[in-house]
């Protein structure tokens, strides 16, 4: 009789289905997962404490690396902390501004992440259908930042600046003729709003063609069905959060029950899982993208409906029009001061969360009165999915890690920080 | 309403209690820490840990800071009262020891390897209080205010030897903006120009 004994397979750091730089130590008892040991840390670029070395709008652009596939959510929740220190509210339209782009980075979240978890799981083709709609939606991000993906936008006191009026568009190439690009350019002859319009109308459509691909898909349903169960209370107790919490059947998210942003005004529904597992955490997301959709669609009618100042008046917090920075002595000095000493945020503390695609993302910001945070911690959604991995692996096969750590939507750029 | 309901199960275990921008803060005795987070999750309901973060005071205010250096930060969230709470607790500098909250939520466990990573806390009754974050062979505490921006050691390929070598940081710290601490007394927050 050959003595049998568990045996230690290292997973990554550079494997494909280990999204990004997780190293994952597995204890295996022939194919069956014994323990898992997620190390991390691979990206640690240590941006709190950096955050405390630059001034409250210089960490701006850091958030928008961490969780780098939402980034407007990670520049929501520090805004919002900011924005809490110092007492402001900010004018209703940026409010809304920041509610689509928040919806928006949700769909772009979810569709990297659908994309991403079906390719893991073995479905190349979904992959391809998600990012062609991506690339719809990095263009409006695109129209109002003149960035892809890290924006930089949302700005403590507001958005940095209105829609655009125009939706820019493709211009004249050799590599193709006057016919492809007038259809290129058929939705693109009007301002952002119409384009975005223009997307919800289309996007049911697209989901639905993802679901033909999958939902029915008896391959999908092997692979995804009673996998990673987690139990509702054990979800809460494990610091589950969004999706993943919401799949096991509980039914928490922060733009229903301590609504921020316009969330209150708006008419949408929470999906709620029933199993916890695998497949139910992929359907509580495509209908999410669902309602996602609707509430983009409910916010560019307001949008279009009410004018108004996207920055709050305050040249102490936000930059004075470059008209009046030219003529005023004053607005000059404010310009100077805010761009090169910052802003002086009160003392005090605030702990700040928005519902991101992944869960809450949280800012803990601690001021002392200076330029610059005294203590910033980021609350990662994925760091708490991460750390349940051994319980959610336990007992299964190497191939259902990967379904397991494809369904936490994990990006190391928010759990390492 | 919740505070008071609070106030009277904790009793003397609270040391100071805040109440700032609509969020409870309670700084918390480290005497009988595990018995009063236990009456928070089971009697007041406060059944998610969402967050720990370390803190250390020593630089606060440019140095007017009186209290003890070091504090852990909980954040509690009630999913069925929809309350949030902040624990604080502070730590004695030389021997930096709390007791660890795992068993009570489990969400715990990361959060206080990382603290104890980046701040070198120690949390009693942890089952793995292993570092988390930093390099394999990582020495200090990184987030301790005494600790360099630009870190102690810097890692690159050397041909000679044909392999990765850690050495001193030669990069020296460069501060663009200086950190300026005003008050509020001084007017600078009358927002209006």
């Amino acid at each position: 009789m050959p003595e049998i004994s568990n045996f230690t397979m290292n997973f990554g750091p550079q494997h494909p289905s280990a999204h990004g730089v997780l190293r994952l130590v597995l204890e295996l008892d022939g194919e069956v997962i014994e323990r898992a040991d997620p190390h991390i840390g691979l990206l640690h670029r240590a941006t709190e404490k950096l955050a405390e070395h630059k001034t409250f709008l210089q960490n701006l652009p850091y958030m928008d690396r961490l969780d780098y596939v939402s980034m407007m959510c990670n520049e929501h929740a520090y805004c919002r902390a900011v924005e809490g220190l110092l007492g402001i509210e900010i004018p209703q339209r940026a409010q809304y501004i920041r509610t689509l782009f928040d919806e928006i980075t949700r769909v772009l979240n979810h569709l990297l992440w659908l994309g991403a978890y079906a390719l893991d799981v073995g479905a190349m083709s979904v992959f391809l259908y998600c990012f062609r709609e991506r690339e719809d939606l990095m263009d409006v991000y695109e129209a109002v930042s003149g960035a892809r993906m890290h924006a930089a936008y949302y700005r403590p006191g507001g958005v940095y600046r209105d829609l655009p009026a125009q939706m820019p568009q493709y211009e004249p190439s050799p590599y193709r003729d006057a016919k492809r690009l007038q259809e290129l350019n058929a939705n693109r002859n009007g301002s952002v709003l119409d384009f975005i319009e223009d997307f919800t109308r289309r996007f049911p459509g697209y989901i639905d063609e993802y679901e033909t691909l999958l939902t029915d898909n008896r391959i999908w349903k092997q692979r995804t069905v009673g996998i990673g169960v987690v139990a509702p209370e054990r979800a809460i107790a494990l610091g589950f959060t969004g999706p993943m919490l919401r799949a096991s059947g509980v039914a928490w998210d922060l733009r229903r029950t301590q609504p921020y942003a316009a969330y209150a005004d708006l008419d949408f529904e929470i999906p709620v899982g029933k199993e916890g597992d695998c497949y139910d955490r992929y359907l509580v997301r495509v209908a999410e993208m669902r309602e996602s959709n609707k509430i983009i669609a409910q916010c560019v009618d307001w949008l279009r409906k009410n004018p108004g100042p996207v920055m709050v008046d305050d040249y102490k917090i936000a930059p004075p029009p470059r008209k009046e920075m030219k003529t005023s002595m004053e607005a000059l000095i404010h310009h100077f001061k805010l761009f090169s000493e910052g802003m002086i945020v009160p003392a005090g503390e605030i702990y700040a969360a928005v519902e991101a695609p992944k869960g809450e993302f949280g800012i803990y910001m601690l001021s002392d009165g200076a330029n610059k945070p005294y203590r910033m911690k980021i609350r990662a959604p994925g760091f708490s999915h991460l750390a349940a991995m051994d319980e959610m692996a336990k007992g299964h096969m190497i191939a259902d890690v990967v379904a397991i750590l494809a369904t936490m939507d994990i990006v190391f750029g928010e759990i390492d920080r | 309403m919740v505070s008071q309901q609070i106030e009277a199960g904790l009793g003397q275990r609270i040391r100071r209690r805040q109440i700032a921008r609509g969020e409870l803060t309670l700084e918390l005795l480290r005497d009988d820490f595990l018995a009063s987070c236990t009456w928070l999750r089971d009697a007041a309901g406060f059944d998610q840990l969402i967050d720990i973060c370390g803190v250390d005071y020593s630089e606060y205010g440019d140095g007017t800071w009186e209290g003890e250096r070091f504090a852990v930060v909980y954040h509690l969230l009630g999913i069925h009262s929809r309350q949030r709470l902040r624990l604080r607790v502070f730590l004695d500098e030389d021997l930096p020891i709390i007791a660890s909250v795992n068993a009570i939520w489990p969400a715990a466990n990361w959060f206080e390897r990382e603290t104890f990573d980046l701040f070198g806390f120690l949390f009693e009754g942890h089952p793995d209080l292993r570092r988390i974050l930093t390099d394999y062979g990582f020495v200090g505490h990184p987030f301790r205010k005494d600790f360099p921006l630009v870190g102690t050691v810097e890692m690159r390929y050397d041909p000679d030897q044909r392999r990765v070598i850690y050495e001193p940081t030669r990069i020296e710290e460069r501060v663009v903006v200086p950190r300026i601490v005003r008050s509020d007394e001084e007017g600078r927050y009358d927002a209006r120009n």
